[in-house]
């Protein structure tokens, strides 16, 4: 091997993908298999939310030329023994306003929407009920959250200590339904050669959607080739198998021909998952000094006839602050909507919104300020779980963010400060997420002369894998870049964790210095050397607890005529272990508390209560950050290793940038006009309300 | 019903079949292969889809083919002249205006736009000098006139910088 002096982890060094990118030259799921001889696929969707289908009549579509079959739950191939929530086309059963009833394949896709228009199907109709409240009588507590997570957990005597503190608040917070929106919209190529399965498909790790395809199609693993080497985003809802993939296999089958399956964006809002709207009642009871003496967090959220889909929402508050008396209930309501699945850090986005929310109005109530208040609380260990943290650093990212935002002398009087018609606020909150690694494998070929081959079945849904891992091969083989040949995104490569928690650099990472370790002080004889490389969790998880941390502050002006509501601009700060690409990382911090900011001033589905579907399933009406949203976004990290975790030192910083950041801005939102509004998004009217 | 046209995208002139409803998006992505234009929303509500029309952007989900014959198409990768990236592929990567990079061809696209709009003087919502021979693009500028891309991983504030230097380098910006 040749030395090499220069570490790649740690650089700025821009994405190896970008130059294809920026001319549109990578190719996403849909721009595979371009040759014109792909047919397509267009879906026919419930209009009932609940109740079975009487009738359906495909005449009329299949006399159109150029259709080749339309699916029904009458004639479509049997699926085996897959969820309840990615069956399709195999009943008349109807679950949820969306749920595909007929698929049509034709020649053209034009065709084949005008075909999905002629099919006409009736319903044996029942009125859904899609109504999160918490005075539900059906509310009932699941087994357990999602990632294993226990569905409450008490410590100490709660109410006592709640009556008993001197300072308290009580409020209750609430967050809508939301969708992820990627701006690829899922799709899937799928041919049959022979028995072999073959699919270009927009997922978060093509070994996530193994298990269901091909349960579902009866084959084994060796017959499923998934193939996505390039992702235009996902946010949690391209981490599982969804209905679409599963048609897209009938629809080649049932054809013999290259299908493609591209959702609409109207789709998106029906077939690949949400954000549950969670409402949550928040008490934290505090000395005068602010120490913390109780902190209530109970969760009412919904999931769906056919999953049952438990977001971990109150978790954070489980390890955020210290206080002797706690708890966090999670309570479910099955409503007739589609699955909910993970949307960026699910759990702890809506929690820490209503917790950090929460310990500003407390503040507020002390007359303490608000960043003091939080490192009053500091835990010097996990407050639940008793055991150290591996790292800890929200103390300085507090210090730093105020250092650098200009928080000092801040005056604590709401609604005082004005600029013409603008009223203007600052404002803080924290931020954690979990610190968590997969078991996952990676193959190195090596032969003299050639770049290494990496191989491994990680994926890069924009977060820049493709660079990070090859930054980290290199420094692992002790080469440079350039000698680095990374191959992702291949359900062929060696098995590895999706793109999902936050894990994915603390999966794959591991397992190439493994693979890589098998090289060390190895002569490559001239035929070549392949060797292999796992890892995975040990006891770090028991020994430690492992956790991201940061703090966001803001500045917001709300104009006291029309109630607009502008952010010009926001300062993070992280300790998020070693950061293995500045460049990439900085986008990845960046890109969530944008995402963040959405949340806060405009992400919301709107339930239609009569007839079950969302209203709004558009980027028209469906309102996501715009580039005239954003202002000044100033980030920084703090340097941090965190090598009791992982040997990278890595955390994990696709989601700790989203978490906390929408606190921030309701906050400063209370300190621009001294109203609190703690229902999101805080669209303009609500400043009139 | 199915028309023979020709279409002109990135300097290439392609005879080719299509349906009187077919988009230009579509003619594209589906049928010539050309797939550097994204497809986001089919709606013209996201900007992936935006491409050059005789150098004026344009949601090419709106188009319909038919009505794209003799017009030049031009979509990012276009913009490259043989295997030279233009200035503002270059800023992309540098400035590291995207992540996942599937709307990126369409805010290139749109960002040439918006830099020959500059150059033409034609003035945005937030343009002060409504008669001006030129815009200033300032970051201001470049935020409103960016506003019909959207970009889910949020590079917004990587992307302005971006666009800013290369409007820079054309003399549209101070």
């Amino acid at each position: 091997m040749t030395a090499t002096t220069e570490r790649a982890v740690g650089s700025d060094v821009r994405r190896i993908d970008g130059p294809a990118k920026v001319r549109g030259l990578a190719p996403y799921a849909f721009e595979h298999e371009v040759d014109g001889t792909a047919v397509f696929v267009a879906l026919v969707q419930s209009t009932a939310a609940k109740g079975r289908i009487t009738s359906i009549d495909t005449s009329a579509a299949q006399a159109l030329t150029g259709v080749l079959a339309v699916l029904t739950h009458e004639n479509a191939p049997r699926l085996g023994d897959v969820a309840d929530e990615v069956v399709v086309l195999q009943s008349d059963r109807v679950q949820y306003v969306g749920e595909p009833v007929a698929a049509v394949v034709a020649e053209t896709s034009e065709v084949a929407r005008d075909a999905a228009a002629r099919v006409v199907v009736t319903y044996d109709a029942q009125t859904p009920d899609v109504e999160l409240r918490t005075d539900r009588d059906d509310l009932y507590a699941p087994e357990q959250l999602m990632a294993g997570f226990e569905t409450d957990s008490v410590i100490g005597d709660v109410d006592a200590a709640l009556a008993a503190a001197p300072v308290g608040v009580d409020i209750t917070y609430e967050t809508p339904n939301q969708h992820n929106n990627p701006i690829e919209m899922h799709a899937t190529v799928a041919r049959w050669d022979g028995d072999v399965l073959r699919m270009w498909d927009a997922n978060q790790g093509p070994h996530n959607l193994v298990p269901v395809i091909t349960e579902a199609f009866g084959i084994t693993e060796d017959r499923l080739h998934i193939v996505s080497p390039y992702v235009g985003g996902a946010f949690g809802s391209k981490a599982y198998t969804h209905v679409h993939q599963l048609i897209a296999g009938m629809a080649a089958k049932v054809t013999g021909r290259t299908v493609k399956l591209e959702l609409t964006r109207p789709q998106m809002f029906t077939l690949v998952g949400h954000r549950t709207p969670t409402i949550q009642r928040l008490r934290l009871g505090a000395e005068l000094d602010g120490t913390l003496t109780a902190i209530s967090h109970e969760v009412v959220e919904h999931t769906s006839q056919n999953a049952e889909f438990a977001e971990q929402t109150a978790t954070a508050t489980r390890l955020m602050y210290a206080a002797p008396a706690r708890r966090t209930t999670h309570r479910l309501a099955r409503l007739d909507v589609p699955a909910p699945t993970i949307m960026r850090a699910p759990g702890e986005t809506p929690g820490m919104y209503a917790l950090e929310s929460a310990m500003d109005e407390l503040a507020v109530v002390l007359g303490i300020d608000p960043v003091e208040l939080r490192l009053r609380n500091e835990p010097d260990r996990d407050p639940e779980r008793d055991v150290p943290f591996s790292t800890r650093n929200l103390v300085a990212c507090l210090r730093q963010g105020a250092e650098r935002f200009g928080w000092a002398g801040r005056d604590p009087r709401p609604g005082v400060r004005e600029d013409g018609r603008w009223l203007v606020g600052t404002g803080v909150a924290a931020a954690t997420y979990p610190t968590r690694r997969r078991p996952s494998a990676a193959r190195i070929e090596a032969v003299p002369g050639k770049p290494y081959v990496v191989s491994i079945d990680a994926s890069d849904i924009g977060t820049g894998a493709w660079t990070a891992l090859t930054q980290i091969a290199a420094d692992a083989l002790r080469v440079p870049m350039d000698r680095v040949d990374l191959r992702i995104g291949d359900s062929r490569l060696p098995k590895a964790s999706g793109a999902g928690g936050s894990t994915g650099i603390t999966s794959w990472g591991p397992a190439i210095m493994a693979a890589a370790e098998q090289l060390a002080d190895r002569d490559i004889p001239a035929g070549g050397l392949t060797v292999t490389g796992e890892a995975g969790p040990g006891d770090e998880a028991e020994q430690y607890s492992s956790h991201a941390f940061g703090a966001h502050f803001a500045e917001v002006r709300v104009d006291r005529d029309s109630g607009e509501v502008r952010v010009p601009r926001m300062t993070g700060v992280f300790a998020a272990g070693r950061i293995i690409n500045s460049t990439t990382g900085r986008s990845q911090f960046l890109g969530g508390m944008t995402m963040g900011l959405s949340m806060a001033l405009h992400e919301e589905s709107v339930l239609d209560r009569t007839h079950g579907h969302y209203a709004n399933h558009d980027l028209a009406e469906y309102h996501i950050a715009a580039n005239a949203d954003v202002g000044e976004m100033d980030i920084s990290w703090i340097d941090e290793v965190d090598d009791l975790h992982n040997p990278l030192g890595a955390k994990g910083i696709g989601e700790i940038g989203i978490v906390g950041s929408a606190a921030a801005i309701g906050n400063a939102y209370w300190h621009a006009t001294g109203r609190r509004v703690r229902d999101l998004p805080i669209t303009p009217d609500k400043y009139f309300r | 019903m199915d028309n023979q046209i020709t279409l002109r995208v990135d300097g290439a002139d392609t005879p080719l079949t299509v349906d009187t409803r077919t988009s230009l998006l579509d003619a594209m992505r589906e049928r010539l292969g050309a797939t550097s234009a994204k497809k986001g929303c089919d709606h013209g509500q996201c900007g992936a889809c935006t491409v050059l029309l005789d150098g004026r952007r344009v949601n090419s989900c709106l188009v319909l083919a038919v009505t794209a014959e003799g017009q030049e198409v031009t979509t990012s990768d276009g913009l490259a002249t043989g295997g030279t990236p233009h200035a503002l592929h270059d800023a992309f990567v540098d400035h590291d205006a995207y992540q996942c990079g599937y709307c990126t061809p369409g805010q290139i696209a749109s960002a040439a736009g918006v830099l020959a709009e500059a150059a033409r003087g034609w003035p945005s919502a937030v343009t002060e000098d409504l008669v001006a021979d030129a815009t200033d693009l300032t970051d201001a500028e470049i935020r409103e006139r960016m506003s019909g891309n959207l970009c889910r991983c949020a590079a917004y504030a990587n992307i302005v910088p971006a666009v800013a230097e290369v409007a820079v380098e054309q003399g549209v910006r101070a």
